[in-house]
């Protein structure tokens, strides 16, 4: 439908983002019209009891932003590190045709540190969640 | 023939024939905005009750029946209820996040619409990065199930975002990888040339078993992604109540389990577009008459038959598997999925250089 969009829009130049605001500017239109039309409809009976938070009917203790495990932490630092290499690939994905054997193997260096770093972390017990 | 091309091309003739371009580019994009939120509607409401009438299929019961002709409108009358329920904001939640974390849900599935061909030359946004657009977007979601979790201030919420955390950024590495393997077959982040590389034959017919072990690996990983079972761990009802969302009500609460249904369509979207040929009829080599029979399905039908039977399978998941534990979810991830999507990803990068594939 909005190749129609493209074909307006001079479609040689499609790093024209145009399209993606307006599918962000009709995304947030339409939740905000939602939330505006379920705010006018739904009832308004507010009580303390109900804006308790819900802890399956016994009474709430304290907050529940405490301190959590660190493995979840530490499994978002280890993605950012493996995600970055991952991106490293798309370039070489597109490219290797050009490349050949040189860019194969240059790519199996660039694997031989991947594994390396993976091995290390596995070694230091960073991915050892029973314990 | 009747095809989604030609109804756009014949809006789009007549729009600038009557109206300046200025005026037609609007006007476009007003039908694209009401095209997209009518699909995003439609698929909820679809997706809902195929869920609850596969579900009851494999438990061999009936499901909805009462609502409408077997029980059809269930999920509109469901949906009609959500919008007049009382929307709630606990008193220890943070206001602002609290009311922001639907909006970057939903914002982040309808961006995820737009490079999705649905049939022939029949796409929202063609843009010469596809794939790797969607992979930078879908990696937002995260962003909106750790903010609901920790703008709840409530116990279940903080543990269920902090799981689907560590979940979903761990499966997005085999899932990226996986993804990759198909880009380094057809050498084009572009999804039209994606889909146009499978003319003579599937991928996954054409990349003999490391495209196998890719699509594997790619439905396993979206299937965490999505948080659906066995990974739906952030949402454990057994243990956590409703994880991220315990909190919400009424139509935010609403806005979340669309999100999470249109997710699931987008990744089965692209897994059909990668693996399955998208629009592609099923073509196989250079069998002239056999490919113009299967020409004559239209490209729409293909697309989504196989994008709703990837949705099927997912279901079956559901129902055939038993919920893993937090350690073995991210041992499955670290310890086999990632080593073996990254030496599968070799497997291709050699299989194509030496040209072993069809």
């Amino acid at each position: 439908m909005i190749h129609l969009l493209q074909t307006g829009l001079n479609s040689a130049d499609s790093g024209s983002f145009l399209p993606v605001a307006v599918q962000f500017i009709i995304a947030t239109g339409l939740v905000a019209f939602l939330m505006f039309v379920t705010h006018m409809l739904g009832p308004k009976r507010k009580t303390t009891d109900k804006l308790q938070n819900f802890s399956s009917g016994i009474e709430t203790h304290g907050d529940a932003r405490q301190p959590m495990a660190i493995k979840y932490f530490l499994t978002a630092i280890l993605f950012v590190l493996f995600d970055v290499e991952v991106i490293f690939f798309y370039p070489y994905a597109v490219n290797f045709k050009v490349l050949g054997w040189n860019g194969f193997w240059a790519v199996m260096l660039f694997v031989g540190f991947f594994l390396c770093g993976f091995i290390y972390i596995l070694k230091k017990g960073a991915l050892k969640w029973e314990e | 023939m009747w095809s989604f091309s030609g109804i756009s091309n014949s809006i789009h003739e007549w729009l600038s024939q009557t109206f300046n371009p200025t005026l037609t580019i609007i006007i476009e994009m007003v039908i694209a905005g009401v095209a997209v939120i009518g699909l995003f509607a439609g698929l909820g409401l679809v997706l809902v009750i195929m869920e609850r009438k596969v579900s009851a299929w494999m438990q061999i019961r009936l499901g909805p029946n009462r609502v409408g002709p077997k029980g059809m409108f269930q999920s509109l009358a469901d949906t009609l209820k959500l919008l007049v329920k009382e929307g709630l904001t606990p008193t220890g939640a943070d206001k602002l996040l609290f009311n922001l974390a639907p909006f970057i849900a939903m914002i982040v599935a309808m961006l995820l619409m737009a490079p999705i061909a649905f049939a022939k030359d029949f796409q929202l946004w063609d843009l010469n990065i596809g794939v790797l657009y969607v992979s930078a977007i879908s990696s937002m979601m995260v962003i909106s199930i750790l903010m609901a979790g920790w703008a709840s201030n409530n116990k279940y919420s903080l543990m269920g975002a902090m799981r689907s955390g560590a979940q979903i950024v761990s499966y997005e590495l085999s899932a990226g990888l996986s993804v990759l393997s198909i880009v380094v077959l057809t050498g084009s982040l572009r999804v039209s040339d994606i889909i146009q590389s499978q003319a003579d034959g599937w991928w996954i017919f054409k990349g003999h078993i490391p495209a196998v072990i890719a699509f594997v690996t790619f439905i396993i990983a979206v299937t965490a992604e999505t948080n659906r079972a066995p990974f739906d761990l952030a949402e454990a009802e057994s243990e956590l109540t409703a994880g991220f969302h315990t909190e919400y009500s009424g139509m935010k609460f609403a806005l979340f389990f669309l999100a999470e249904y249109v997710n699931v369509f987008i990744v089965c979207a692209i897994g059909a577009t990668l693996f399955l040929g998208g629009w592609m009829p099923f073509h196989i080599g250079h069998w002239a008459g056999f490919n113009h029979v299967m020409d004559y399905i239209p490209s729409s039908l293909w697309f989504f038959g196989k994008t709703f039977f990837l949705i099927f399978v997912i279901m079956w998941f559901r129902w055939t598997f038993p919920r893993l534990r937090i350690d073995q979810l991210l041992n499955l991830e670290w310890k086999y999925l990632l080593p073996i999507s990254m030496v599968n990803l070799l497997l291709v990068t050699a299989m194509a250089i030496l040209k072993w594939h069809f």
